[in-house]
């Protein structure tokens, strides 16, 4: 078994030193190479960068748009790999001024951590609190903030304490899972891949240290979740079987179910019910490729033979025996609208989840979230990087669950009928009024999923 | 079931597993969702691996679309060779998209540097009109270049194929939206967040069968723009050149008259993930004339509909 697959996203604004840091870290793990660094030089003395000849204006790595590099801003999420022998990591770097909470979003829905940039000088802003809240609503498993340039405050103690109880609040006051601060220099290295001598008095790791730790998303749902498998397709070859199946004969009714674990494992002689209808029969095979396997986890996609013929198709979900969704019409949820046309009540729009998309109505806009107090306050309408809470009616019955309680089952896109356009990253959430004052939370204890009809 | 070899189970998932079991599932909704996909197929190690994991995907069943070779009449000979061998095993149908017929009867024209790269976009773009595809798999991954750091796994283009960079859908999730209107298509990227290395480990580790340009050998050789280039009729040396003869391998296998080979001993897969590991050049920058050409040289044949 080789290195695991981590998946990590970058926020902050630029003056945070966000793309120094992004830079450090692939130029440290030997990520950049020679012919990138030798064009990004040659660029970087082109535009004037710095004093010295030899400095790397190290943002000239990550903005790949001739727009970009011309007006020196970052206007998309970019993707970046590197890997350490311990970990494979794909970094989503997802720019600060432009459409932050667009690019937040993107890059926080995949992550199985967020660092969040600081500037020591400046402390916890406004956008800090934001991409936050972000990050919170979207229960992204692992919060780093790095307390950046803490080189320029002489490594002082006092600077990265301030810092580290102020985000020590904003997380209760978030209900952020799992959070680290840990101070930094990503002009001068310290504490970016080694620790460092500067910081005598910080004892955590280095923020490799972490990225190559903490657990993914992955690792730390299937450990607990019920099996979870939405149907893309069936396999029903009948005549056309691949070149290297010798056998025909034992394939002539092969017949199975391709799709891609989203949470728990499958093991060969295991009960399951399918939604719709609720059918249950016993899994007799699991098939990766031309392999059979005796079990499968999340994220595995594979193909599942059953013991029974069922009449069950593409948007057919097939779960543990007493795990089967409960089938909803109206979903109360959070919507991070995207979209540059508004939402306003009453919308016709498509839902996707999962492998099913449905026709929808928005009858109602719950409220909007006032960023800085993430209370939910009253609105008739919803703007591009608004947070707000909607009631969605839908066409058909869909087989999701809260996305607290199960993330892939609970996530969903709001796409534009006409244009195809993705106009919002949605989340099921419980049912949820304006407000009351439980700032943050989207998910109280109420168990009453009915919904209201508008 | 006889057939099937039941193997141990498994504890963990590693990258590959995990980049394997992503590039099947994005392979899968695209088939299910589209009426026409089709895969862009140059024999090249990246569209050979889409392949392998379409195959994957859809076993024991055949793979269910058919490749499109845009063919830039500067192949090499052992390239041609694999594709055809590799679409009669696998019971494929191919389509080609010829550069030449284009030049032969005019509807483009030779360019002064000789290169052809940037003439399959219009064969490209008529080919998939013609072929109603609605989809179109490509075997581009987001490490190559930096304009491909930016694009999306399902990326829209207009009738016109044109790349918006920056009009793109979020993509969030796994949740991948091909909503598309009449005369705009879908370009599918299923091994997007694949690296150099990721890819030949893979190859390594599945045994996928490769052109042999891509291992060790010795070829007739002139060094131009930093680059071994082979002695063809497309790309013969210039009288100031010196010809020799050099042991090496190709790391992408493109237009012979762009492509160039590196000084290599990496006769078998193992010694090349052994030195794709150390390697400090991008693979691009080793060995590709045309992005060399500026900064953006591969934004620019994006948004003109390229791969």
């Amino acid at each position: 078994m080789s290195d695991a697959l981590f998946r990590f996203a970058t926020a902050g604004s630029v003056d945070d030193g966000k793309s120094t840091l992004v830079g450090r870290l692939l130029h440290d793990s030997k990520a950049i190479l020679a012919d990138q660094l030798e064009s990004v030089a040659r660029t970087s003395a082109e535009r004037g960068f710095g004093g010295e000849p030899g400095a790397i204006d190290f943002a000239l790595l990550t903005d790949g748009l001739r727009a970009e590099r011309e007006q020196g801003i970052t206007i998309d999420v970019a993707y970046r790999y590197f890997s350490t022998g311990r970990r494979s990591f794909i970094l989503a770097d997802c720019p600060g001024h432009v459409q932050y909470t667009r690019n937040m979003v993107t890059g926080a829905t995949t992550a199985d951590a967020v660092v969040v940039l600081v500037d020591a000088r400046n402390g916890v802003l406004e956008q800090t609190r934001r991409h936050l809240a972000v990050v919170a609503l979207l229960r992204v498993p692992h919060v780093i903030i790095a307390v950046n340039k803490i080189d320029l405050l002489g490594y002082s103690q006092h600077a990265y304490d301030t810092v580290a109880s102020d985000v020590a609040a904003l997380a209760r006051e978030l209900g952020l899972a799992d959070t680290h601060v840990i101070p930094v220099s990503a002009l001068e290295g310290d504490n970016i891949v080694d620790r460092s001598a500067n910081t005598p008095w910080y004892e955590g790791p280095s923020l490799l240290e972490l990225l190559e730790t903490l657990p993914s998303l992955d690792e730390l749902e299937t450990e607990f979740e019920a099996l979870r498998f939405p149907v893309q397709l069936v396999i029903r070859p009948q005549g056309a079987l691949a070149h290297d199946v010798d056998d025909t004969e034992s394939f002539r009714d092969y017949r199975a179910f391709a799709g891609r674990i989203s949470s728990g494992t499958v093991r060969v002689g295991d009960r399951v019910q399918v939604f719709p209808g609720g059918a249950t029969t016993t899994v007799t095979g699991i098939d990766a490729g031309s392999a059979s396997v005796d079990e499968a986890s999340a994220p595995r996609s594979v193909s599942l033979r059953l013991a029974d013929q069922l009449d069950a198709a593409r948007g057919a979900v097939i779960v543990a025996e007493g795990a089967l969704p409960e089938p909803r019409r109206e979903l109360d949820a959070s919507v991070f609208w995207l979209g540059a046309a508004a939402l306003r009540p009453g919308a016709r729009v498509l839902v996707k989840s999962g492998t099913t998309t449905v026709q929808a109505l928005v009858p109602e806009i719950v409220g909007r979230r006032d960023l800085d107090s993430l209370e939910l306050e009253p609105a008739d309408l919803l703007e591009i990087n608004d947070i707000g809470q909607v009631r969605v009616r839908l066409s058909a019955d869909l087989p999701v669950e809260e996305y607290a309680a199960h993330r892939r089952a609970g996530a969903f896109l709001v796409i534009d009928p006409q244009s195809g356009a993705t106009l919002a990253a949605g989340i099921v959430t419980a049912p949820v009024t304006p407000d009351t004052g439980e700032a943050g939370s989207t998910t109280r204890t109420t168990t009453d999923t009915e919904g209201v009809a508008a | 079931m006889s057939a099937i070899d039941t193997i141990p189970v498994e504890t963990g998932i590693d990258a590959l597993d995990a980049l394997e079991s992503e590039a099947i599932h994005i392979i899968r909704e695209v088939v299910a969702e589209f009426e026409r996909p089709v895969l862009l197929f140059s024999g090249g190690k990246d569209s050979v691996l889409v392949l392998h994991l379409a195959a994957k995907a859809f076993w024991p069943g055949r793979v269910p679309f058919p490749v499109l070779h845009v063919d830039t009449g500067h192949n090499f000979p052992e390239v041609i060779d694999f594709r055809d061998r590799t679409v009669e095993r696998l019971g494929l149908r191919l389509e080609v998209a010829s550069v030449q017929d284009y030049l032969d009867d005019g509807r483009l024209q030779e360019r002064a540097d000789g290169t052809r790269n940037p003439l399959q976009t219009q064969p490209l773009l008529d080919a998939i009109a013609a072929g109603r595809h609605d989809a179109v798999f490509g075997g581009a991954r987001r490490d190559e270049d930096k304009a491909r750091a930016k694009e999306r796994i399902l990326s829209l283009r207009d009738e016109f194929g044109q790349w918006d960079p920056r009009n793109q859908r979020p993509e969030l999730w796994d949740l991948y939206n091909g909503r598309h209107t009449v005369g705009q298509h879908v370009r599918a990227f299923p091994i997007s967040n694949w690296t150099e290395l990721d890819v030949w480990r893979y190859i390594e580790r599945e045994g996928i069968e490769l052109p042999p340009l891509y291992y060790a050998h010795e070829r007739e050789v002139y060094r131009r723009d930093g680059m071994w280039r082979a002695i063809s009729d497309v790309s013969p040396a210039r009288p100031d050149e010196v010809v020799e003869r050099r042991t090496v391998r190709y790391r992408t296998v493109g237009d012979m008259s762009c492509t160039g080979a590196v000084e290599s001993h990496a006769a078998s897969v193992a010694d090349v993930v052994a030195e794709v590991a150390t390697s400090t050049l991008t693979e691009r920058g080793a060995t590709r004339a045309d992005d060399r050409i500026s900064e953006a040289a591969m934004e620019d044949r994006k948004k003109d509909g390229y791969f």
